[in-house]
């Protein structure tokens, strides 16, 4: 299995190698090996005695998280219809894509989406399957905005990415609190801990997330608006992505976690009535689109809001009904875009408005898209089998479990009249996208070239599709027992019969519904014309999007906004927010740790000179504050420095003294040097408030400095180090000058540092002054 | 303009930078036992260039000290960083320093240190840096 979830990255690699021959033969002939022979790989899996295989793979065992693959019926199910529609996309983008067009990107962008669902599918480790699943959003990004010279590609790849991105991300939140509840990270281990899950305090929390990333994948109300933005890409790739495979991820996610979840009645309260109101508005807005591929983007949105409504009922006919229809869905949505693709090809445009009559002039188009559309809208017809799904979908909404929660059993009476309602409007816009495309009067003048019937390569995918549509139709039971029985048992969790289905009956109330849907919805698609105008009202300008859209410009807008509050340019204000940051830590820190400390033991008497020195400085400071003559503070300034080398003198450190005596004489010579250069600067005007603020800060900091040095000496828990320097100095490093030993000897490597500063620091000067009149020469 | 005559500066200057240069010497050889060190004595030394630079003006000085600053930065580090690993060849930590005494000819007892020559390392580099700092500022227009 490992081999076979990464055959498409690793061809992935070869892909620009052939695109070199791509004059010769198409790419997509190279592509097409990986999907088949991953389908015929899972093939014979399918069968009565299918019983779940597991494989592990180390990957990172010291966190417990390995390449751990298990096929159960619910994984072959879409395992079998991502290679499977793989192989027919593909081979349909063949005749889809000319060459001219960059192939070997395209075909790359596919291959990491088909491995990244494999796995997704597959995994058994929720890590696993998160990194697959974010490798779904990336390369849906990538081929999404396939032309990226469009404006609306890169809009709807931006869309999509950032919405199912924080949905994966909300996942990861709730994996990571499941594994640490469970202490375990595989899925299956996780189900035989479902008690433990249910009664933890964060089972919320966690239901809340990882609904959230399926939903957000899924495109489920509110979060569909990007799958109709994702209709940029081209058309193979919204037949395969956004209708057959990565919007039914989150489906999968949720029938996944079904055997964990069930047990909640919140599980039925979100994951139902979400659906159901996906369902209804999904194929609600569809009959307002005028988009070939806007129209199949809303029923689509429609169509996964009914299975996920099916997963939430769960009872067994319900998810019975709900993989059926995965199936079904697949097959005949599929064929839809393709057909929608030939059209677009065919004629140059997707606009409805300007299509009409084409069935004569494509008879075979036509054809399918009749088989697909009537299976989409659920006509009773016995080779049709949407038919049958939508029939069970109306069966297991009346059959729904009573439950503890009042408001779950309000949503359970409701949901019957819901999905009648919203099967109404499917099969109004099913009958508007066969009809308005291949019937009524021709347009000819208004399309760009001279539609014709597409080549019959490109009809081969579609056909085998809607054979696929008409053959479920007639043997409705023909993959129950071996398949479809073990993807049920999978999302149940026990055991059950294979369930019969059959095109009658009996006079029963789900038939009743479906020929409500049926009358109303063709009175309605009939007089769609008189009552369109509704879409002006409701939703009328009110739309997802435009919640988007406002999010995206507000976050925009308001962090460049609190960007431009603090980071002002102004040297003066980030000096005083990092002054006041240092002041709330260290007086909090002071605060809280009760650090303050005040001893007076030990301290030296005071001199006379000392409190000269110390008199003279202090009135040196303050007049350099006060003085407005820069030149006359900068010597008031060397004032002070000279009572610090006098201090040094009385305090007994002779180096010190030295060194500070002459570093002081040359840095007032420099001070001078560059003030004499400086140009006649403005005067400073500052408000008498912000003085009084920086005169807070400043007195503020110098007690801090003054409490922190008392509180520093206060507080003594070690010996000095300076006894054993004074002891060792002429011993070990034979001399009787402490500091220079300390200097040179035993802390060597800090005066080695020292001189490197300072031989950088003059390469800096000489290298500005230098270079800048090398350039002011030029 | 009239040309300025500073006779007293530049006979005093003489005098003057001899008696610093000896200074700087005393200053620096005395590190280990009394004040003094590589670093006052390199900043003494470049006093004294500074004040013959104030004399004599550049061209003058650049004939009697015909160094280039910035290489003595250089050579001073390289001193410096070799006395560290100098003491790798005695299968010593970086940095180590040792001292002996030795009887020398002229001097007699002497002790000598290899923290010396690391302090020459010093003494030169802050004579570098110094004198570069004050050219390049004072060259500049």
């Amino acid at each position: 299995m490992l081999f076979a979830v990464f055959l498409p990255v690793l061809l992935a690699i070869f892909i620009p190698f052939f695109s070199k021959w791509k004059e010769k033969i198409h790419t997509g002939y190279f592509v097409l090996l990986a999907p088949l022979a991953v389908f015929i790989y899972f093939v014979p899996h399918v069968g009565n005695d299918f019983s779940p295989v597991s494989q592990s793979y180390n990957w990172i065992p010291s966190l417990n998280i390995g390449l751990d693959f298990y096929l159960d019926g619910l994984s072959l199910l879409f395992v079998l219809l991502i290679s499977g529609i793989g192989t027919l996309v593909t081979f349909y983008s063949i005749f889809y894509l000319h060459k001219s067009e960059r192939l070997d990107q395209f075909y790359v962008y596919l291959l990491l989406f088909m491995t990244a669902m494999f796995g997704v599918v597959l995994s058994d480790n929720v890590f696993v399957l998160y990194s697959f699943w974010e490798l779904t959003s990336i390369s849906s990004f990538l081929l999404i905005g396939y032309w990226n010279y469009r404006e609306g590609s890169r809009y709807g790849a931006l869309k999509s990415m950032l919405i199912t991105v924080f949905g994966g991300l909300s996942m990861l939140g709730g994996f990571i609190l499941l594994s640490i509840i469970t202490e375990t990270t595989s899925i299956q281990a996780m189900m035989e801990q479902a008690d433990v899950i249910l009664s933890s305090e964060y089972f919320g929390l966690i239901l809340a997330l990882i609904l959230l990333g399926a939903f957000t994948k899924s495109a489920q109300f509110p979060f569909h608006i990007w799958l109709p933005d994702a209709m940029e890409a081209p058309t193979p790739v919204s037949a395969y992505l956004h209708s057959a495979t990565m919007v039914k991820a989150g489906i999968f996610l949720v029938a996944r976690f079904t055997p964990i979840f069930s047990g909640s009645d919140w599980f039925f309260v979100f994951v139902s009535g979400i659906g159901i109101l996906t369902l209804v508005w999904g194929s609600y807005m569809a009959v307002r689109q005028t988009d070939l591929k806007g129209i199949l983007a809303f029923s689509t949105i429609s169509q996964l809001g009914m299975i996920m409504s099916m997963l939430g009922f769960g009872t067994s006919v319900a998810i019975f009904a709900a993989v059926f229809h995965i199936l079904n869905h697949a097959t005949f949505k599929g064929s839809l875009f393709m057909i929608a693709g030939i059209v677009d090809h065919e004629t140059g445009t997707r606009d409805i408005r300007r299509l009409g009559g084409l069935a004569t002039l494509m008879p075979i188009s036509a054809t399918l898209a009749f088989f697909g559309t009537f299976s989409m809208a659920g006509v009773p017809l016995p080779f049709l089998n949407g038919f049958y799904s939508k029939e069970m979908f109306f069966d297991a909404s009346l059959e729904i479990h009573e439950s503890s929660i009042a408001f779950a059993n309000v949503l359970a009476q409701a949901i019957p009249y819901l999905a009648v309602f919203g099967s109404i409007f499917t099969f109004v816009y099913s009958m508007y996208l066969v009809f308005g495309t291949f019937m009524g009067e021709k347009k000819l003048d208004q399309l760009k070239m001279k539609p014709h019937e597409a080549p019959i390569g490109m009809l081969i995918s579609p056909i085998i599709l809607v054979l696929g549509v008409v053959i479920i139709g007639i043997f409705p039971n023909l993959v129950n027992s071996s398949f479809l029985a073990h993807t049920t048992e999978a999302i149940y969790g026990q055991p059950m019969e294979a369930k019969h289905v059959e095109f009658w009956h009996g006079w029963i109330t789900p038939l009743y519904m479906s020929l409500i849907v049926v009358g109303v919805g063709a009175v309605l698609a009939f007089t769609r014309k008189s009552w369109n105008s509704i879409y002006n009202f409701f939703p009328g300008k009110l739309s997802f999007n435009k919640v988007y859209d406002f999010l995206v410009d507000q976050s925009e807008k308001a962090s460049a906004k609190i960007t431009n509050l603090y980071m002002t340019g102004s040297l003066r204000l980030y000096m005083a927010l990092i002054l006041v940051a240092i002041l709330v830590c260290s007086f909090g820190v002071l605060w809280i740790t009760d650090g303050f400390a005040f001893d007076t033991t030990g301290l030296a008497e005071i001199t006379v000179h000392e409190i000269l020195i110390a008199l003279t400085m202090a009135v040196a400071a303050i007049c350099t504050i006060f003085t407005r003559n820069k030149i006359a503070a900068i010597l008031i300034l060397g004032v002070v420095g000279y009572g610090l080398a006098l201090l040094f003198v009385v305090y007994r450190a002779p180096d010190l003294a030295l060194t500070q005596l002459v570093v002081e004489t040359i840095t007032v010579a420099l001070f001078l040097l560059c003030f004499y250069h400086l140009p006649n600067l403005r005067e400073r005007t500052e408000q008498v408030s912000q003085k009084l603020i920086n005169i807070v800060i400043s007195v503020a900091f110098g007690s801090l400095m003054t409490v922190v040095a008392i509180s520093a000496h206060s507080t003594k828990l070690f010996d000095k180090i300076s006894d054993y320097f004074l002891e060792t100095a002429y011993k070990l490093g034979g001399g009787n000058n402490v500091v220079n030993v300390i200097l040179v000897d035993m802390r060597g490597i800090d005066t080695l540092f020292e001189i490197v500063v300072l031989g950088i620091a003059a390469f800096a000067i000489y290298g500005l002054i230098k270079l800048r009149n090398k350039k002011e020469a030029e | 303009m009239v040309k300025t005559n500073d006779l007293i500066l530049k006979t005093m200057t003489v005098l003057i930078a001899f008696i610093l240069f000896g200074f700087a010497v005393n200053l620096f050889f005395a590190g280990h036992n009394e004040p003094g060190g590589g670093f006052i004595g390199g900043l003494m030394t470049a006093a004294a260039i500074v004040l013959m630079y104030m004399a004599y003006g550049e061209r003058a000085v650049n004939k009697v000290l015909p160094f280039n600053y910035r290489t003595m930065i250089t050579i001073g580090l390289i001193i410096a960083i070799a006395t560290g690993v100098g003491s790798f060849l005695f299968g010593q930590p970086f940095l180590s320093q040792t001292f002996d005494y030795f009887h020398l000819p002229v001097f007699g007892e002497v002790e000598l240190a290899t923290a010396l020559l690391f302090d020459l390392g010093v003494y030169l580099t802050v004579i570098g840096v110094t004198m570069t700092i004050v050219l390049t500022i004072s060259s500049d227009r």
